[in-house]
C-alpha cells in the first residue's frame, strides 16, 4: 500500500477537503496478543472509506484503537491534525469522532429519548430533533421505550441517529448492516449516502462487500490485523477476482 | 381506646414511630451504598464510619465555629463528601481493574482508620448535640404525642430518598449515571468523563451518608462507634432490597425498619435479629433480592 | 466482574511432578520447622500468649481454605469462633464436660451453624457473598448481646479447663500449652491434608474456572459447602480452644471486628499460600500484643496495614518469600 503522508500543518475545519484521518504505524495489543501490526490509512473529508476483511482480521479492532478504546496502542492517529495516539476515548469523541459501535451500544436501561440526548454535543451544527426524525421516522413512534425493547434495525437508527446530534463530522461505523433484515440494510444505506452528501466523513466497517461497494470511494483491505491492499471504488470491477479472493466469497 | 392483642395502643404507635425512624436511617444509608454500588461494583464498608464522620462533622461545626444544625445539614455531607472523593481518586481507583473484593477490604480497613482516628481524639463517650430550637417540642396527634424532630428525620428521609430517585431516573446526569453502570465504555466514547463520574458518584453516595450522620446527631448520642453495628444491618437490608436497586434500597429501609418496630412490639426477643431472618429467607426464595436483577 | 482473588503462588510449578516431589519436600520441612517453634516457644514466650497466637493461626488457617482455596471471602468467621467458643465456656462451666468433649461439643456447633449459614450464602458469590455472611455474623453477635445463655454483655467468665479425659489437670498454663500446641498440629496437618486431596484438588479448580469444573460434571455448589462447614468447624476448634485458654469467652469474639481480623491475618501472610496465614497471625497478635498501651491507635495502625496490605502488598509476606524461593508455601 503506498501513498505519500501528508501532515496538514494547521487544523482544518471539517468542512474543507484535504486528509481527515491518517492513521500510521498503528499496532495494538489485547493483552500479551499483538493483534494490530502497522496499520496505516488515510480517510479524506467527505469520503467513505471502508475496512473490508474477514470475520477477526482486526476490523472492528483498527476502529476500537482510532476510538481510544483500544488502550493499548502505539503508532500515530492524526484526526484533523491533532495526534490523538496518547488521548481517552472522551477526548477524542470531542474532537468530533462519532462512534457507532458493533453492538449498536444502546443502552437498554435508557428510554429512546434519553439514548438519543445522552450524547454531549461536540460541535455546532448537528442535527435537531425534527431533522432526526425525518431520517428516522420509526424512531418518533418509538421515544418512550426502553432501549432493550428495540429491534435490531431501530438499535441500528438509534445508534447512528444519536451521533447526529452530536454535530460530529466523522463517524467510525462498525458493521451497521449485520444481522439487519435486506430492507433494513437499504435503508441504512441510503441514510449512509445523505450524510456523504451533508459532507459527512466516514470510516465503514463492512462484510457486506455489495452493501459497501453501492456507498465507498475506496477501501481498505483487512488481514490478520494488518491492511494488505488498498482499493479504489472505480478499480473494483476490475479487480473482483481479487477481493474475493481475499474475503473468501 | 382499642387494644390490639393486649398491646397499648402508645406503645404500638411509638415503637411504630421508632421504627419509621431507624428505617429512614436505614434507607438513607442504603441508598448511598445502592448508589455507589450500581457504578462502581463495590460495596463501601467504610459507609457507616463516614455517617459517624457526619454526625461529628455537624457536632464540631457547632462546638468550634458555632455553625447552627441546618447549615450543617449542608456543609457537613459537603465537606465528608469531599472527603469521599479524594479517597475513591487516591485509594479506590488504583484497584478498579482487580477483584471487587479488594475493594471492600480496602474500605474495612479505612473503616478501622476512621474510626481510630475519632476514638484517639474524643473516646468512645458520646457527645450531645441539641435538638434545634424550631424542631424542639412535641405534637399532640389524639392518638400519640409526636416528637417534632423525630417527624423532621423521617420527612427529611423522605425528600432525600425521593430527590435522590428523581436525580437518577429523571435527569440527564442520572441518564449518564445509568448508561455508564450499564457500559461505561461506550459513555466514554461519547465524551463524557467517566472517571470523573465515578468520583462523584461516590462523594455523592458519602455525602448521603453524612446527611444521615447529621439527622441522626441530636437523637442518638454522637460517638465514634454509632455506625459500627448500624452498617451491617443496612447490608442486610441492601441484600434484601436487591444489590444496588435505588427502588430496593428505599423501600427496604423504610419497610424493613417499620417490621423491626412492630417486631418490637409483639416479640422483643427477636427485634434485633429479625432483619436478619428476613434476610435468610429472601435468600432462599429470591437470591438476587426482591427488586434485584438476577445475579 | 472476576469473582476469585487471584492465587499469589507460581502455579507454573504445578503439575511437574519433580515440582510437585520437591514442593512436598519444602513443605515437610516447614511442618518440621513449625513442631520445632512449637516445642521451644514456651522457653522463650509466654504461653499464654503462644497460645493466643496458636488459636489465631489455626482460626486463619481455616478462614484460608475458604478463600485461598475455595475463592470465598467470608465476612462472617467470627460467627464460628466465637459461637464455637461460647459453646465450650457452656459446656465446661455449665455442665462441666471435660476439655475434649467441650471443644468437641463446639466444633459440632460451629460445623451446624457453617451447615445453615453455608447453604443459604453458598449460591452468591463475590461481594455478594461477604456480606451475606457478614449479615449473619451480626445475627449471631446480637443474638450473644441479648441471650442469658451467653451472658450478654459480660460473657462467659471463669470457664474452667477441667481435666483432660477426667485425668490430667489442665489449670497450670504449662500443662495446657501442650494439648493447645497438639491441637495446633493436628489442625495445619488436617488442612494440609484437605487441600492436598482430590477434593483439594477439585476446589482449585473450582477457583480457577467455575464454568469448566461445572460443565465437567463436579457438583461445585456441594464442594463449597462442604469447604464451608469444613472451614467454619476449624474455626470452631480454634474458638474453643481460645475459650480455655483465656477462661473467656466474649462478645469480642463474636464481632465483626474478629471477622476483620482473621481476613487481615490471611492477607497478610499471602492469601491462598498454604502457610501464609500462620505468619499473618503471629504479626497481627504481636501488633496487638505489643501496641496494645497505644489504645485506639492500635485500631488505626492495622487499619493503615489493611490499606497498605491491599494496595501494594497483595501477595502477603509468605506469597512474597515463595516468589523468592521459587516454590509454593
Amino acid at each position: 500500500m503506498t501513498h505519500t503522508t501528508e501532515h496538514p500543518g494547521t487544523i482544518a475545519p471539517a468542512s474543507q477537503s484535504g486528509t481527515m484521518l491518517e492513521v500510521s504505524g498503528l499496532n495494538g495489543w489485547y493483552g500479551e496478543s499483538h493483534v494490530l501490526h502497522d496499520v496505516s490509512l488515510r480517510v479524506d473529508a467527505g469520503e467513505v472509506v471502508t475496512l473490508l476483511g474477514r470475520n477477526g482480521a482486526g476490523k472492528t479492532t483498527t476502529l476500537k484503537a482510532i476510538m481510544g478504546l483500544l488502550k493499548n496502542r502505539s503508532g500515530s492517529i492524526r484526526f484533523q491534525g491533532s495526534e490523538l495516539i496518547d488521548a481517552p476515548a472522551r477526548t477524542i469523541a470531542k474532537m468530533g469522532v462519532g462512534y457507532v459501535p458493533d453492538d449498536r451500544g444502546i443502552f437498554g436501561s435508557l428510554s429512546v429519548m434519553e439514548n438519543l440526548l445522552l450524547p454531549p454535543k461536540v460541535a455546532e451544527g448537528g442535527f435537531e430533533l425534527p431533522a432526526i426524525y425525518e431520517l428516522f421516522p420509526n424512531l418518533k413512534e418509538r421515544l418512550d421505550s426502553y432501549g432493550n425493547k428495540l429491534s435490531g434495525g431501530e438499535q441500528q437508527m438509534l445508534s447512528i441517529a444519536r451521533i447526529l446530534r452530536t454535530g460530529a463530522r466523522f463517524m467510525l461505523m462498525d458493521e451497521p448492516t449485520e444481522g439487519l433484515a435486506p430492507v433494513i440494510i437499504h435503508q441504512i444505506g441510503r441514510t449512509v449516502r445523505r450524510l456523504k452528501k451533508a459532507g459527512f466523513t466516514i470510516l465503514l466497517v463492512e462484510q457486506n462487500f455489495h452493501f459497501a461497494r453501492e456507498l465507498a470511494d475506496r477501501h481498505y483491505i483487512v488481514q490478520e490485523g494488518r491492511v494488505i491492499d488498498e482499493i479504489r471504488n472505480d478499480e473494483v470491477t476490475d479487480n473482483l477476482g481479487k477481493i474475493q479472493g481475499y474475503l473468501g466469497i | 381506646m382499642f387494644e390490639l392483642l393486649g398491646i397499648p395502643p402508645q406503645a404500638l404507635f411509638g415503637q411504630v414511630l421508632l421504627g419509621l425512624i431507624n428505617g429512614a436511617f436505614y434507607a438513607v444509608l442504603s441508598l448511598g451504598l445502592a448508589v455507589i454500588f450500581g457504578l462502581l461494583n463495590i460495596i463501601n464498608f467504610a459507609h457507616g464510619a463516614l455517617y459517624m464522620m457526619g454526625a461529628f462533622v455537624a457536632w464540631m461545626l457547632l462546638t468550634y465555629l458555632g455553625i447552627p444544625f441546618w447549615a450543617a445539614l449542608v456543609v457537613s455531607p459537603l465537606i465528608v463528601g469531599g472527603i469521599g472523593m479524594v479517597i475513591e481518586r487516591t485509594l479506590l481507583r488504583p484497584l478498579h481493574e482487580l477483584d471487587h473484593l479488594y475493594s471492600l477490604l480496602l474500605t474495612f480497613g479505612l473503616t478501622l482508620v476512621i474510626a481510630g482516628l475519632f476514638q484517639n481524639f474524643y473516646g468512645v463517650s458520646g457527645k450531645p448535640y441539641p435538638i434545634p430550637a424550631a424542631l424542639t417540642g412535641v405534637i399532640n396527634l389524639g392518638f400519640m404525642f409526636l416528637p417534632i424532630y423525630r417527624a423532621f428525620i423521617i420527612v427529611m428521609a423522605v425528600i432525600v430518598c425521593f430527590g435522590t430517585w428523581f436525580l437518577i431516573e429523571k435527569t440527564r446526569l442520572g441518564s449518564y449515571l445509568r448508561a455508564a453502570t450499564e457500559n461505561p465504555e461506550m459513555v466514554s466514547a461519547f465524551g463524557i468523563n467517566v472517571p470523573m463520574l465515578i468520583t462523584l458518584t461516590y462523594g455523592f453516595g458519602v455525602a448521603l451518608a453524612a446527611f444521615a450522620g447529621v439527622l441522626a446527631a441530636p437523637v442518638y448520642s454522637v460517638n465514634p462507634v454509632m455506625g459500627n453495628d448500624l452498617i451491617i444491618v443496612v447490608f442486610a437490608v441492601i441484600v434484601i432490597g436487591g444489590m444496588g436497586s435505588i427502588i430496593g434500597a428505599i423501600l427496604g429501609g423504610f419497610s424493613l425498619g417499620l417490621v423491626e418496630g412492630l417486631t418490637k412490639v409483639f416479640y422483643p426477643e427477636a427485634s434485633t435479629t429479625i432483619i436478619f431472618v428476613i434476610m435468610a429467607l429472601v435468600l432462599l426464595l429470591k437470591p438476587s433480592g426482591i427488586f434485584g436483577r438476577e445475579v | 466482574m472476576s469473582h476469585h482473588i487471584e492465587p499469589t503462588t507460581p502455579t507454573q510449578l504445578q503439575g511437574k511432578t519433580g515440582g510437585r516431589r520437591r514442593t512436598a519436600r519444602h513443605h515437610m520441612f516447614v511442618f518440621a520447622l513449625i513442631a520445632a517453634l512449637v516445642v521451644i516457644a514456651p522457653q522463650f514466650l509466654y504461653p499464654v500468649f503462644v497460645m493466643k497466637f496458636l488459636c489465631f493461626a489455626l482460626f486463619a488457617m481455616a478462614f484460608n481454605l475458604m478463600l485461598g482455596f475455595g475463592g470465598l471471602l467470608s465476612f462472617g468467621h467470627a460467627a464460628f469462633f466465637g459461637g464455637a467458643a461460647y459453646a465450650t465456656g457452656h459446656a465446661a462451666k455449665v455442665w462441666g464436660w471435660p476439655p475434649e468433649l467441650a471443644i468437641g461439643f463446639a466444633v459440632l456447633v460451629a460445623a451446624v451453624m457453617g451447615a445453615v449459614f453455608g447453604f443459604l450464602a453458598i449460591k452468591s458469590r463475590g461481594i455478594y457473598f461477604a456480606m451475606i455472611t457478614l449479615a449473619f455474623a451480626q445475627m449471631v453477635y446480637f443474638y450473644a448481646l441479648q441471650s442469658p445463655i451467653t451472658g450478654g454483655e459480660d460473657g462467659l467468665q471463669s470457664i474452667p479447663r477441667n481435666s483432660l479425659f477426667g485425668l490430667v489437670d489442665l489449670s497450670s498454663d504449662r500443662v495446657f500449652y501442650w494439648l493447645v500446641a497438639a491441637i495446633f498440629m493436628a489442625g495445619i496437618f488436617f488442612v494440609y491434608r484437605v487441600i492436598h486431596s482430590p477434593f483439594g484438588e477439585v476446589l482449585k479448580g473450582i477457583r480457577e474456572n467455575e464454568q469448566r469444573m461445572i460443565s465437567l460434571g463436579y457438583q461445585v455448589q456441594r464442594y463449597k459447602l462442604v469447604t464451608f462447614i469444613i472451614s467454619a468447624a476449624l474455626s470452631g476448634l480454634a474458638g474453643g480452644t481460645k475459650a480455655l485458654v483465656f477462661h473467656l469467652a466474649s462478645l469480642v469474639d463474636v464481632h465483626w471486628t474478629m471477622s476483620g481480623e482473621v481476613v487481615l491475618m490471611t492477607l497478610i501472610g499471602g492469601l491462598g499460600s498454604i502457610f501464609g496465614p500462620i505468619v499473618g497471625a503471629g504479626v497481627v497478635v504481636a501488633m496487638q500484643n505489643y501496641l496494645a498501651d497505644l489504645g485506639s491507635l492500635v485500631l488505626i495502625i492495622q487499619g493503615m496495614v489493611f490499606i497498605v496490605c491491599v494496595l501494594v502488598f497483595r501477595e502477603g509476606i509468605v506469597g512474597v518469600l515463595a516468589k523468592w524461593l521459587k516454590t509454593r508455601l
